[in-house]
């Protein structure tokens, strides 16, 4: 959250002009910028550009190895390369620093193909001349509702926990919604100045099914006629401190009590401002606010309702300046629709509500990019995120007229759908923990990322030795990675659910913010070549122990190999042997039934998703994939597409396959007869999202029929997915290398979790049939 | 409607009224076996007793619900005699109830009462009646105003009607529900117990006051649902009709402020129906049969909202008052219409420009709050509940799959703007689909319901 100079809040409504922008922070890489949108509206205007960001990205190359003398020591040498990626950028301010802003566009824009800019709300036409005087661009005008849905589809199906649920007086404020891959159908109410009802279909299908002329332009107009107060935010306030009882007439005030025959309780209002018309006295402005408020959200939430029903829609969105992200009124809406539906509808809000007209306008006019068949992501280091508003939790951010709100998207890479196996994709929900309503582990972890900070600052430093200005870049890492998790302290449902995966995902988006693509790269470099120098005799000391011991001899290998992370020193491999593994029975130990399981037929397909570079992949996931293969199962090793932490990724894994293969028949006969397959996940996370994976993986897995999915590593086993169900045969294998979770999980440190699971109702010869989901 | 209204002219041109038509006239003869006690309940212009025989039929047990009338075999034998026996406490379960025959409906803002004054009354009768009746009864009907704020609605009287076998004018009088401890302080001094009646009341009040009736004045009061009660007077005052006239009316071509004329009609096969009551608040009711209905939802923006806002807006003290204001104001300079934001119809919507696009939506600019005149603000307010309530009814119509919406309560009394805006609205937003109607004694259907219930008491076993 970038605050510009403001003096005093005292005087946030006189419009000060002459404000300097800290223009870095706001407008950036306004350089590359072109495809510009803006929305205006009553108030707030927002602003939307498309941009490229140039950032360096770690390569591995293999050496060639057919000239002996380079073969030395390293397998693959590590490469900075510069990358230019997508990046949508969407910033919000005050209508007064309109002028000021457009003036630095002008004069920070360096693309001068840009021609148009796409324009919507209603302030549009107001600003229009200024906008084509200022920037020498032509205004092209698009249509309010049908921006404001292209909008809202676009963060529903881009931004994971973008949808959640009001409740005042819960725990935590706000619950998110698990991301629903099916958007569709909803109703989305826009309450403007007026309200609008719109049935959304399809994409390209919504309609108009209502409204209604009661909306926040009546709250206002009404509001201040009653209060002579002017602002809108007043009002707000002077709402949330009133009490409408005084100046409505309630059920209790005709009946004395309750109605009971209609199950009418005595609180509940009869006639609003019914009693002003009777009651000989004057009422206090913030009395009058709530009564107003009250009767206002209860009518909007009534039509909703009625519209909800009519049409059978169960999601219905709210949306509009009377919401945006005020608690009173997304108090007073969720409890007027609970109150109509007797809980049927949940109102649901939006984080970017605000943004979705120029989203849309945006897409509107970059319709030729196509962004739709691109997934994004939400870059958190670049986001505000969204603000605590409730007057009680953080007062100081009442004052937010004179701050800058920002989004920043990433384009990603790939594309990105559900897994196919997912038992019941809607209710998936990969993290373990939400940390937005555990506030101890919230405590605990929040604490854990800040102490951690200086030894990656440190390992950022290390990990470019020959840049110089590696230093300083870190000081800015840690800088901004500090402020994120003060911010999460503060406001833990700024990005969603507050989750062990959102803080470590933070922290690489910050990482690369500051062009450290690959603070472990050297590392994990250093690991893999000493590793690969121990896997022909591991597999041979493998190769020598009987089936049964064999059996148990790979599992412990792959969680050894998981204990054996980066802190360790691989500098004997017989410490990999001596690794302290926990005695049987595990903290979960499912292992007699997977031995039960392999003494049967061989599965069809396994997709293994892999964690750690070194032992991990090479002396512990390797030995079981070959086992695997020699039964007759192929294998799918799905590994990270970006580097996060010591995790191997797919271009690394690539190499170090090869490698293997120069070394291991069976391998080797693997990958030539297609029977071994490297996938990327589509991620750049320590965790796992399988609602978020590469189209190309969801592709195999399918065609492959697959009937095994084997998780391995605290990230994406435990801290995600540990409750994750699947429609198939799974293995979740993990150590548990983190005290407190331990505990949590009712074990000790390095406590072993083996969970080997078969769907219900799905006998293990029958797991070969897959089901498409 | 068009059945409708040349049923109308027909009767019009026939004379006296009757309730003839289809359905309900077969429940009417069913019930038409009281011959000799009276005409029962219709308000025949002709005589009083033993007028109209009837072949005496099946009365079949559900007719036997129908408290107005139907008191069959009990009923039959000497009138005289009948009157004589005043005393509830002998009369309540075979006789007809001693008067004085009132019916309350205690709202939140109005209390309704319906009073049934005999004008059969026999010499005899005249004797024996009590002072007090006879000062209660005078008192009554020859004011048109009580105290302060009591008023009687003369032009609704209902004349020459007959209830359980008596003929005689039904008065329609409301005060403010404020007035209530006066109204029971005035039912102490006047030693309304000792007439051993049993007063009806719906409403929320019956509950509310019921207390202070009992401490204060000694009364009993009989607490009766006030849906119930409405539904039952409304199926009643319509059937029995307007003096000759029919109850109900409409609106013709309400599309159009030129041509728009109000047009009486019969609630013609009245079911099934969405009932919206406009007081304070605002109930809506399906009804599929007198006693088949179910309260689908409310709002809190109603007849108290109106004037509620209206006295903080423009400081006006009554209901009369703010519609005066209202009529002569303009509400396009408070709300902000459709053409006021985009300049036009909002096509892609299909939404005309002189449609509300936010009520009240000038107000938000200080300099137009400045110069903002009463008598718009008044409109307005006005316009802003009746558009909300139309909004509200016709979504409930077309979630009901209900054509036919009747709208009655007090909000509607001498409110043209609003019957006419309710018309309008229900026409144009359904494409003609759905048909509002109106009622002439549009607030009181509660109290009369109240009064039937206590002649109801005579019939029960």
């Amino acid at each position: 959250m970038a605050e510009c100079g403001r003096v005093d809040s005292n005087t946030s409504h006189t419009m000060d002009k002459s404000i300097t922008l800290p223009p870095d922070e706001i407008f950036r890489n306004l350089e590359n910028a072109k495809r510009f949108a803006i929305d205006i509206g009553g108030s707030l205007t927002k602003l939307a550009y498309y941009s490229t960001v140039q950032h360096k990205v770690a390569k591995v190359r293999s050496f060639d190895h057919t000239a002996k003398a380079a073969a030395g020591d390293k397998l693959y040498e590590i490469s900075m390369q510069e990358e230019v990626t997508a990046r949508l950028h969407f910033i919000k301010f005050e209508n007064a620093y309109i002028e000021t802003c457009l003036d630095f566009i002008k004069d920070h824009l360096v693309n001068t193909e840009t021609k148009v800019i796409k324009a919507t709300g209603g302030g549009a036409h107001k600003f229009k001349e200024l906008i084509e005087r200022k920037l020498g661009l032509k205004v092209d005008k698009e249509d309010e509702m049908t921006c404001l849905i292209k909008g809202c589809n676009f963060v529903l199906k881009n931004i994971p926990h973008e949808a959640f649920v009001y409740a005042k007086h819960a725990d935590s404020e706000f619950r998110f919604q698990t991301t629903n891959p099916d958007i569709f159908p909803y109703l989305l109410v826009n309450i403007g100045s007026g309200v609008s009802i719109v049935k959304v279909e399809s994409e390209d299908k919504f309609e108009r099914i209502g409204g209604s002329s009661i909306g926040g332009g009546t709250f206002w107009g009404l509001g201040a006629l009653l209060t002579k107060t002017k602002r809108f935010d007043e009002l707000l306030q002077l709402a949330s401190k009133g009490q409408h009882a005084s100046v409505d007439m309630l059920v209790k005030d005709i009946y004395g009590g309750s109605y009971g025959y209609l199950g009418l309780t005595g609180d509940l209002i009869a006639s609003s401002f019914g009693k002003s018309a009777t009651a000989d006295k004057d009422f206090s402005k913030e009395d009058m606010a709530k009564s107003l408020l009250h009767m206002i959200s209860n009518d909007i939430g009534q039509l909703a309702c009625l519209y909800a029903k009519l049409h059978n829609l169960s999601r219905v969105y709210f949306g509009g300046f009377f919401i945006r992200g005020h608690p009173v009124t997304m108090h007073t809406i969720t409890y007027s629709i609970n109150f109509f539906t007797k809980g049927e509808v949940q109102a649901l809000f939006l984080r970017h509500e605000g943004y979705l007209g120029t989203i849309g306008a945006f897409l509107k006019g970059a319709e030729e990019d196509n962004p739709n068949q691109y997934s994004w992501g939400e870059n958190y280091a670049g986001s505000s995120g969204l603000m605590s508003v409730s007057p009680d939790m953080n007062p100081m951010q009442r004052a937010r007229s004179g701050t800058f709100d920002m989004l920043e998207m990433d384009r990603l890479e790939r594309q990105l759908v559900n897994l196919p196996l997912l038992q019941d994709p809607s209710s998936y929900i990969p993290d373990t923990v939400d940390l937005t309503e555990d506030a101890l582990a919230r405590e605990y972890w929040l604490y854990c990322f800040e102490e951690a900070l200086d030894g990656v600052v440190k390992r950022a430093v290390a990990s470019q030795p020959d840049m110089p200005e590696a230093a300083l870049r870190a000081e800015k890492f840690r800088q901004k990675y500090r402020h994120k998790l003060q911010t999460l302290r503060q406001q833990p449902f700024a990005y969603g659910s507050l989750t062990v995966r959102s803080l470590l995902d933070t922290r690489e988006h910050c990482l690369n913010e500051f062009n450290f693509p690959d603070p472990y790269s050297k590392i994990k470099q250093r690991e893999n070549d000493i590793a690969l120098k121990y896997y022909q005799k591991a597999v041979k000391s493998l190769d020598e122990l009987s089936w049964e011991e064999k059996q148990f001899a790979l599992v412990r290998g792959v969680l050894a190999g998981n204990v054996f992370d980066w802190g360790a020193k691989a500098t004997d491999f017989c410490i990999f042997f001596f690794i302290p593994l926990s005695e049987r029975p595990w903290l979960v130990d499912s292992y007699d039934q997977w031995l039960e399981r392999l003494k049967g037929p061989p599965h069809k397909c396994a997709l293994f998703f892999v964690d750690n570079s070194g032992v991990d992949i090479i002396l512990g996931v390797m030995p079981f994939v070959r086992e695997l293969l020699s039964r007759g199962t192929e294998v799918v090793l799905a590994s990270n597409s970006g580097p996060a932490l010591n995790d191997v990724t797919n271009g690394e894994l690539q190499i170090l396959t090869e490698r293997i293969a120069a070394m291991d028949p069976v391998i080797e006969a693997g990958l030539r007869e297609d029977r071994l397959l490297l996938v990327q996940s589509g991620s750049s996370s320590p965790c796992l999202d399988l609602s978020r994976l590469d189209k190309v993986l969801a592709m195999v897995v399918r065609e492959r029929q697959t009937d095994l999915v084997i998780i391995e590593g605290m990230g994406r086993a435990i801290h995600t997915n540990y409750y994750a169900m699947l429609s198939c045969e799974s293995l979740k294998m993990a150590v548990i290398k983190n005290s407190w979770l331990a505990d949590r999980l009712g074990g000790k440190l390095f406590s072993v979790v083996f969970k080997y699971e078969v769907p219900a109702g799905k006998p293990n010869k029958d797991c070969g049939a897959f089901s498409p989901s | 409607m068009d059945k409708a209204k040349s049923m109308v002219d027909k009767k019009g041109a026939s004379g006296p009224f009757h309730v003839n038509n289809g359905q309900s006239q077969k429940v009417f003869h069913s019930h038409v076996m009281v011959a000799t006690n009276g005409s029962c309940c219709s308000s025949s212009s002709s005589n009083a007793f033993g007028s109209s025989t009837v072949p005496s039929g099946s009365g079949t047990f559900e007719n036997m619900h129908h408290l107005h009338r139907g008191d069959d075999a009990e009923c039959n034998g000497s009138p005289a005699k009948r009157c004589r026996l005043r005393r509830r406490t002998e009369s309540v379960r075979k006789h007809r109830p001693p008067f004085p025959w009132f019916g309350m409906d205690i709202g939140g803002t109005l209390v309704k009462l319906v009073y049934f004054e005999p004008v059969d009354i026999t010499a005899e009768e005249e004797q024996e009646e009590v002072e007090n009746l006879k000062s209660i009864r005078r008192y009554l009907t020859s004011n048109v105003a009580y105290g302060k704020t009591g008023v009687r609605d003369v032009h609704l009287e209902l004349r020459n009607l007959t209830m359980c076998g008596r003929t005689g004018n039904l008065h329609f009088i409301r005060f403010p529900t404020q007035a209530m401890p006066r109204f029971i302080q005035m039912g102490r001094d006047k030693n309304f117990s000792s007439l051993h009646t049993t007063l009806c009341a719906t409403g929320g009040g019956a509950y509310k006051f019921e207390n202070e009736f009992r401490m204060m004045a000694d009364l009993e009061l009989l607490k009766l649902d006030e849906l119930d009660c409405l539904i039952r007077g409304l199926l009643f005052v319509d059937r029995v009709g307007f003096n000759g006239h029919p109850e109900c009316y409409y609106f013709q071509n309400p599309s159009d402020t030129q041509s728009c004329v109000k047009k009486p009609c019969t609630l013609d096969n009245p079911f099934p129906m969405l009932l919206v009551n406009i007081g304070s608040g605002v109930s809506i009711l399906a009804v599929y049969s007198e006693n088949n209905y179910k309260r689908v939802t409310g709002t809190s923006l109603g007849g108290g909202t109106f004037l509620g806002l209206c006295c903080l807006l423009t400081g006006c003290e009554t209901f009369e008052e703010a519609l005066e204001m209202a009529s002569k104001g303009d509400s396009t300079n408070v709300d902000k219409l459709v053409k006021d934001i985009y300049g036009g119809d909002y096509e892609r919507f299909g939404l005309q420009g002189s449609a509300v696009a936010s009520s009240f939506g000038h107000m938000m600019s200080k300099e137009k709050r400045d110069s903002i005149s009463k008598e718009d603000l008044a409109r307005a307010t006005l316009v802003t509940i009746t558009n909300n309530i139309g909004s509200i009814a016709r979504m409930c119509a077309v979630n009901e799959k209900i054509e036919r919406v009747v709208f009655v309560g007090n909000f509607l009394r001498i409110n043209t703007v609003s019957t006419k805006l309710l018309a309008y609205a229900m026409d144009y937003w359904s494409k003609g689909q759905l048909r509002a109607l109106f009622l002439e004694h549009e607030g009181y259907f509660g109290a009369v319901g109240a009064l039937m219930e206590l002649l109801k008491t005579t019939e029960d076993p």
